[in-house]
This record gives structure tokens, C-alpha cells and sequence, in this order.
């Protein structure tokens, strides 16, 4: 107790000097900056999903250890797939008291839905984490691998397979429509409002495959009820602890090793509103940088198969650069943007 | 007689003194947000989520599911006292709830539904005591064209059976499907009738139009008619609840349909919602008296409230055995969950043996503390009737517009929960129902996604509502609901062809 303590000052004054030292090499007037009342977490997304839950995790990780001076609160903004959300941290211009944590919705939403927003518009503080993307099929079926999988979809006519995923136009569909082009299949892709709502339906087989996120299917995985074929990266999940009986993530071969050479990984990245100071973006990102090393973080990080990420600055404006012009095309492909 | 060994077990786990004052806290503070209205369950539990998180699972659902029940009880108290539903699920109760309160009978109304909502809890529970692994494997077996099969019934019910004429229900329903439609459309990934405004990108608030058509519409009514509520003689005294209670065993007939359909559209995600607007509609058509509904019958509060309980607790179900949140509440603790390191799922039964009985253990207790809790304090919410209106109504209204402004945290469906309550007084005026609007503006997004999704694939078409035994039932059931006005002149056609029937008889009464 008492050492922890020590060490937790230890810390802070560790973090003072260096934060008053960059302080310094800026301008010697500026001290560093702390919030003086609650900061709210903004979830673009509804309650009970993965944005929902890592916003609660962090709420929880941070209170726990006591990262923040003030208190940390999770607001829900989820309408329009987000949108909602986006708009509002848009909107907060030089509100340091307000962070958003976004996925892959910050390119799909201006390119599909015409919404008049750009990520250039928002300071990006961190990218916390990847999301990996898993074929699954319904335990029950006859295919074990992909090739099976691939070879079966292909013997029906085009559109028998139902594949179901999460919203219309967003990830799941342009995996999807990305998988048909490689694979020369044709799916029939059903929109659902929820990856765990997809989840649910592969297992009463009302749909033959999705793509959901780990998080989103680990439970009925778990219980035996859907079969992992392959995950879309360029190597395997890195947890090699077994999750079903005789599987672990780390056991799940790569698509690309299947016939399948594509990669597609979803960022679960904050950003702050525009118009804030240096200052403020440091403490965030020192924030931030403290809670993916708490233990909570971590176990969550495990129990939900996300990939770790340490990409912030200048690097993280340059994935998203990246990212973005990988989407613009992918769904320039498929025909999802908006042309009207 | 496994579930019952762990039953036990699970009370065993929740007799500590801790947890018990966790519960009654828990409780009051539901009852306390239910009461508000648009403060509601799902905000309740969002807002007191964080101090949990240092608890241990069990105690910290326990304080959570509480307040939950407390939630589930107090919204019925402002939609009989004020008209104003304070949960989603309370609209049906206003439709006798209120005139019960206006007739001097508050105390009664709220007594038949505390009691009704108890009943309806505690057979959800056995429910899910005996029946969790089959029912979890019954939920699993619907499918798109099931979901949308449940929604028509829902619909088809309120046409078929509703008290007004059809034409200013269908009026109604119309409206609350175009409302419905705005804001992104699932299926086809595109914003719709949001005309580029950020504020109607997230759609229409089902709370904040039913604190507006409800509760904003009533004050403007009661305005125009002398400027007072007509409940004050009221009589405060708790032996109403006595002889309240004397009268309930000759309705157990509505306790138990009402329960049944609860139940089964709780684990089906149809709602809370739906079932009590089912539970009010299925009364009323097969009570002796169902003229006389909406006019201030005990039944008529009885059978929704009993519904919408068995439902909200139902929803608990799906959510933990297959990780799909039933309701707006269910949906937070959800997330609840997953922080306290639990992962809701099938295995959640088999290997968190103490969280899961815990729970349930604290639905019994938790209900019967509920209700004494509730009970105690009928005089007391019947008695603020009393209060002179002149004084209650700004109060009221304050508490509206902090309920809309609670849902979103934002001023934009202030302004909107007024214009809803314009539109409620007109609606009132004209006789053109304010309830199947209010069920398209919950059920309406859903139906249509329901629809869409079973019309994509090589399958598509008409008949795949009866493409299997239990989509093909709930379709043609819905059909013969929308029907039965003629439906049952038929019967009494074939029936009395000697005796004349008296021309108009059911279908163009209205």
C-alpha cells in the first residue's frame, strides 16, 4: 500500500518533471495542463457494443487507479451509426473536456452518407487498439476450412449464402463485398444493428457466415456454437491461451494463408476536438498512455482479442491518411459511396 | 430438482447483510427515477454504473437489477397519477389508469398495479428459474421473418381490437412509421428525412414524444378545462390496498394471459412495450365488460402492467444466455457485465454459478421488497393529488423538460417534447389515439428492418412468414387479429342466423 503509494508519487512527479521540462523547452510560462472538472468519454455508438464497453473500461480503469484528477463520464451518442457523435465532437471546438473513441466510422459515414465531417477536423490523440475481423460459420456446418467454405458457395447459385453483419455500407459489408471479389463468390449480405445481434443469428442458422470482431463472438464461440475459419490479417491474433476446449486466437490461421490475401483491421482510436492546446493533447496522451498499461487494460485487451496499438502524433494522422484512401477505394469498388 | 438446489444457493450467496441494504437502496432509488419521467431505467443504471465497479459482481448486480425493479414499479405511479407514462411500457397503463385516478380511485389503480406488476415479475422469474437452457434455445429460432411476424401480430392486434375507429388508428400508426423512418436506415446504410439537420440524424426519441404526447398534452388539456386535476378526493388511507387485494382473485384470468404473453415476448425481443400493449388489447377483447375499458377499469390496469413486468424481467433472459440486451436497461447492464470481467453467453450459467443464482435469488427478493416498499407509499403519491393544480403543473412540467433532456443531453428535444405536446392535444381533440402512434414510433424501425432483411436472398418473397410452423402461426394469428371485427360478425352471423343482428355491430361501432 504505502509502497505503491510512494511509487504512484514517484510517478507523478516523474510526469510533472518531464511534462514542466517539455513545458519549459516550449515556453517557460506554461505549466502543464490538468482538467478541472469531469471529462466525458463520447460513444458513437449504442449501448452494450464494443465502443460501449471500452468506454466503460476505461471509465473504470482510470477511476481505479486514479489517472485523472476529475471523473471520467461515458456518454452515449450513437445515432446514424455515430454520426450523432461525430457531429457533436465537430461541434466542441476547443472543448479539452470531451474525447471520442471512434472506429473505422470516421471515413465511412462522409464517404457513404455524404455526413460533413473529416477526422482532419478533430485532433487525434491515440490509436488504442486494432480489431481483427474472423470469418465464422455456424458450428453445425459441414465446412472446417475455408477452402471448404469457399468451394461450397461456389457449387450454389450466387446469393444463397446469406452472410450477415453489422449495418449496410460499413466494415462488415465492404469485408464482404472485398471477400466476393477475391474469392469470385456472391453472398447475400444482411444488415443487422449489431455485430452481437449477427452473433446470435449464425447460431439459430439464420444465416450462414459473418465477420464479426472476436469480442462479438467470442461468447458463442466459447460455447461451442460457431467454427473460426480465418482471421483477416497478416499473421495470426497473438494470444496463444486457449479459449474453446482446443483452440486458442492464436490457433485461427491467417485468410491469406487460406486463399484469401487481404487485410483488414479496425481502429479503436481518440480524438479530441479541434482547437485545443498542445498542453491538453499532452496530458491525454499521457493518460492514455498510463491506462493501456494498467491491468485492466490489459485483460481487456485479451479478453476481447484486440491487437495493441501505440500509434499517436504525427504517426497515427499518417495510418489514418492510409486507412482512409484504403476504404475510399474499397468502396468506390463496391459502389457505397455516395454520388448524388 | 437441480434449479432448485441452486436457487437456494443463490440466496445463500445474497443473505448478507451488505447486499440486502444494497437491495433496498437499490430499489428506492429505481422507484425514484421511475417516477421521473424519461429519467427511466436505462439512465438509473448508467448513471450509478460507475460506482460499481469496485463491488464484487454479485452485490454490484444486485444494486443495479434493483433499481431496475424499483424502475419497472415506479412508472406506473405518474402515468396513473398525471397521465404521464414515466417508462415506455407505462402508456398503456394511463389508458385506465388516469381516469381510474380522476374517478377518486388512485389508491386503488396504483395498488392493482404494484400488485400486477409483482405477479407478472414473479412468473418471469419462474420462468427463467426452471426454463433459462430451453427458452435461451427458443430465442435462438428466430430468424428476420419471425421478428417481423411478432411486430405485424403487435400491430394487427391494436387495429383489430382497438376501441376507437379503425381509420384514426391507422391515422396514428401512418404517422408514427413516417416518424419511425428518420435517421439512418439500417438495411440500405442511408440517412433518411433528416433534411441535413444534425439534430434529427439520430431520429425521433421514443421518450421524449411520449413525455410530450402524454404528459405536455394533458397539461394543455387541463388548462382549457378549469384549470384542475379532478383526482383530490382521493382517499389516503392503506387499507385501500386490503380491500383492493380482495377484489384481484376474480381476474386471475387476465393475471395469467397477461403474464403468458409477458413472458414470451420478453425472451423474443419484442419488448416490454409490445406485451403491454398485447396484455391491455387481448384483456379488453376477451373481458365480459370490454366496453368499458379506458374508461377506469381495474382490468385495464391490471393486464398491461402485469404484461410489461413479465416482459422486463424476460428481457433479463436473452440478455444474459445470449448476450442480446432485450431492453434499454438490459443493455447497460450489459455493459456492466463485461467491466465486471463476465462475459454474458451460454457458458455464463455454467461457470458463474454464483452470479447467475445470485441474480436470480435477488429477482424474488428484490420484487418482494419492491412491492412492500410501493405499497407503503400508495397514500403518500396518491395524496399528491391533493395538491392544487396551479402549483403541480409547473412542477410537472419541469420535470418533463429535464426528462427530455435527460434522454440525449440535449436542448433540441426539448423544443421537440413540446411540439409533441401540441400535436397530443390535437390528437386528443380530434379522438385520434395517441397510443398506436407511440407503438409505431418503438416497434415501426424495427418491423420495417425485420421486413427487409427476410426479403434479401434467393428466398425472398411473401411466403417465407410461412415458411416454418412458428413463423407461419404468429403470421396468420396477426391476420386473424387484424380481422376479427368481421371475423367475429361472421361467427355471430352463422351462429344467431335466426336472430336478427342488430346493424353495426362491432366493427363500425366507434
Amino acid at each position: 500500500m504505502l509502497k505503491s503509494f510512494v511509487a504512484k508519487r514517484a510517478a507523478l512527479l516523474t510526469a510533472c518533471v518531464t511534462a514542466c521540462l517539455g513545458a519549459t523547452a516550449l515556453s517557460s510560462a506554461m505549466a502543464a495542463w490538468q482538467p478541472t472538472k469531469p471529462v466525458e468519454i463520447i460513444v458513437p455508438a449504442g449501448a452494450g457494443g464494443a465502443s460501449d464497453q471500452m468506454a466503460r473500461m476505461m471509465q473504470a480503469a482510470i477511476q481505479n487507479n486514479k489517472l485523472s484528477p476529475t471523473p471520467i463520464v461515458v456518454t452515449l451518442k450513437g445515432g446514424a451509426n455515430g454520426g450523432e457523435g461525430l457531429m457533436d465532437m465537430l461541434g466542441s471546438a476547443g472543448d479539452p473536456y470531451k474525447m471520442v473513441i471512434s472506429n473505422s466510422a470516421i471515413y465511412t459515414l462522409p464517404l457513404a452518407n455524404k455526413l460533413p465531417f473529416d477526422w482532419r477536423k478533430l485532433t487525434p490523440v491515440s490509436i488504442l487498439a486494432f480489431d481483427n475481423f474472423v470469418l465464422w460459420v455456424n458450428a453445425g456446418s459441414p465446412y472446417k476450412t475455408t477452402q471448404d467454405f469457399v468451394e461450397a458457395v461456389k457449387k450454389e447459385p450466387a446469393g444463397a449464402f446469406k452472410l450477415g453483419g453489422t449495418g449496410s455500407k460499413r466494415e462488415d459489408h465492404i469485408l464482404a463485398a472485398t471477400v466476393e471479389r477475391i474469392a469470385g463468390v456472391k453472398f447475400s449480405y444482411i444488415p443487422y444493428k449489431s455485430g452481437g445481434e449477427a452473433a446470435t443469428q449464425l447460431v439459430g442458422d439464420h444465416i450462414k457466415v459473418n465477420v464479426n470482431n472476436p469480442s462479438e463472438n467470442v461468447a458463442v464461440w466459447r460455447a461451442g456454437q460457431v467454427r473460426a475459419l480465418c482471421v483477416f490479417d497478416t499473421e495470426p491474433m497473438n494470444y496463444p491461451a486457449k479459449v474453446t476446449a482446443d483452440q486458442s486466437w492464436k490457433d485461427i490461421p491467417t485468410c491469406k494463408s487460406q486463399g484469401i490475401d487481404f487485410q483488414w483491421i479496425m481502429l479503436r482510436g481518440v480524438f479530441l476536438p479541434s482547437g485545443v492546446t498542445p498542453d491538453q493533447v499532452a496530458f491525454y496522451q499521457d493518460l492514455l498512455g498510463k491506462l493501456v498499461e494498467t491491468p485492466e487494460f490489459k485483460d481487456y485487451l485479451e479478453k476481447q482479442a484486440l491487437k495493441p496499438s501505440d500509434l499517436k502524433g504525427p504517426e497515427m494522422v499518417k495510418f489514418l491518411e492510409k486507412d482512409e484512401a484504403l476504404y475510399r477505394d474499397l468502396m468506390t469498388q463496391a459502389g457505397f459511396v455516395a454520388t448524388n | 430438482m437441480e434449479a432448485l438446489e441452486s436457487l437456494l444457493h443463490g440466496f445463500g450467496v445474497l443473505l448478507t447483510f451488505h447486499n440486502m441494504l444494497l437491495m433496498l437502496v437499490g430499489i428506492c432509488l429505481g422507484i425514484l427515477v421511475g417516477v421521473l419521467p424519461g429519467l427511466g431505467g436505462p439512465n438509473g443504471v448508467a448513471i450509478l454504473l460507475p460506482l460499481t465497479f469496485t463491488m464484487d459482481p454479485t452485490s454490484a448486480i444486485v444494486l443495479l437489477s434493483c433499481i431496475y425493479w424499483g424502475a419497472l414499479f415506479g412508472g406506473a405511479i405518474t402515468s396513473i397519477l398525471f397521465n404521464i407514462p414515466g417508462e415506455a411500457w407505462s402508456v398503456a397503463t394511463t389508458f385506465d389508469g388516469y381516469p381510474m385516478a380522476q374517478k377518486g380511485q388512485a389508491a386503488e389503480a396504483l395498488t392493482a398495479a404494484f400488485t400486477a406488476s409483482f405477479f407478472g415479475s414473479i412468473a418471469a422469474v419462474m420462468l427463467i428459474t426452471f426454463l433459462a437452457p430451453w427458452i435461451a434455445t427458443f430465442a435462438l429460432r428466430f430468424g428476420p421473418p419471425e421478428f417481423f411476424a411478432v411486430y405485424l401480430l403487435t400491430f394487427c392486434t391494436f387495429v383489430g381490437l382497438g376501441k376507437e375507429s379503425r381509420h384514426k388508428i391507422i391515422i396514428s400508426l401512418a404517422l408514427g412509421f413516417l416518424l419511425a423512418a428518420v435517421g439512418m436506415d439500417t438495411v440500405s446504410g442511408e440517412l433518411r428525412m433528416t433534411f441535413g439537420s444534425v439534430e434529427l440524424l439520430r431520429g425521433f426519441d421514443f421518450l421524449v414524444a411520449v413525455i410530450g404526447l402524454f404528459g405536455i398534452s394533458e397539461i394543455l388539456l387541463a388548462m382549457e378545462e378549469h384549470l384542475a386535476f379532478k383526482g383530490q378526493e382521493a382517499k389516503i388511507r392503506l387499507s385501500v390496498v386490503w380491500r383492493t387485494w380482495l377484489t384481484l382473485p376474480r381476474y386471475w384470468l387476465t393475471l395469467l394471459r397477461s403474464s403468458a404473453i409477458g413472458c414470451w415476448l420478453g425472451v423474443t425481443p419484442g419488448g416490454a412495450i409490445a406485451a403491454s400493449f398485447m396484455g391491455y388489447n387481448l384483456a379488453k377483447r376477451f373481458s365480459r365488460d370490454g366496453a368499458n375499458f379506458g374508461k377506469g377499469k381495474i382490468e385495464g390496469v391490471l393486464a398491461p402492467e402485469t404484461a410489461a413486468h413479465a416482459a422486463g424481467t424476460a428481457a433479463l433472459l436473452p440478455m444474459l444466455a445470449l448476450g442480446i440486451p432485450g431492453s434499454g436497461t438490459a443493455a447497460v447492464l450489459l455493459g456492466g457485465l463485461m467491466v465486471w470481467g463476465l462475459q454474458p453467453g451460454p457458458l455464463l450459467f455454467v461457470e458463474q454459478k454464483d452470479f447467475v443464482w445470485g441474480l436470480i435469488a435477488s429477482m424474488y427478493l428484490g420484487n418482494i421488497a419492491g412491492l412492500i416498499i410501493v405499497l407503503a407509499t400508495v397514500p403518500l403519491f396518491a395524496s399528491v393529488l391533493r395538491v392544487p393544480f396551479a402549483t403541480i403543473a409547473p412542477m410537472i412540467i419541469v420535470s418533463c423538460a429535464i426528462g427530455a433532456f435527460a434522454v440525449q443531453n440535449a436542448m433540441f428535444d426539448i423544443w421537440l417534447m413540446l411540439g409533441f405536446g401540441v400535436v397530443g392535444y390535437l390528437f386528443k381533440k380530434t379522438g385520434i389515439p395517441l397510443a398506436p402512434m407511440t407503438l409505431a414510433l418503438v416497434l415501426g424501425d424495427k418491423a420495417e428492418d425485420a421486413f427487409r432483411q427476410s426479403m434479401i436472398g434467393l428466398d425472398g418473397g411473401l411466403g417465407i412468414f410461412w415458411s416454418n410452423k412458428l413463423v407461419g402461426t404468429i403470421t396468420t394469428l396477426a391476420l386473424v387479429m387484424l380481422f376479427w371485427p368481421l371475423i367475429g360478425k361472421a361467427i355471430e352471423l352463422v351462429r344467431g342466423s335466426g336472430r336478427s343482428v342488430p346493424a353495426g355491430g362491432e366493427s363500425s361501432r366507434a
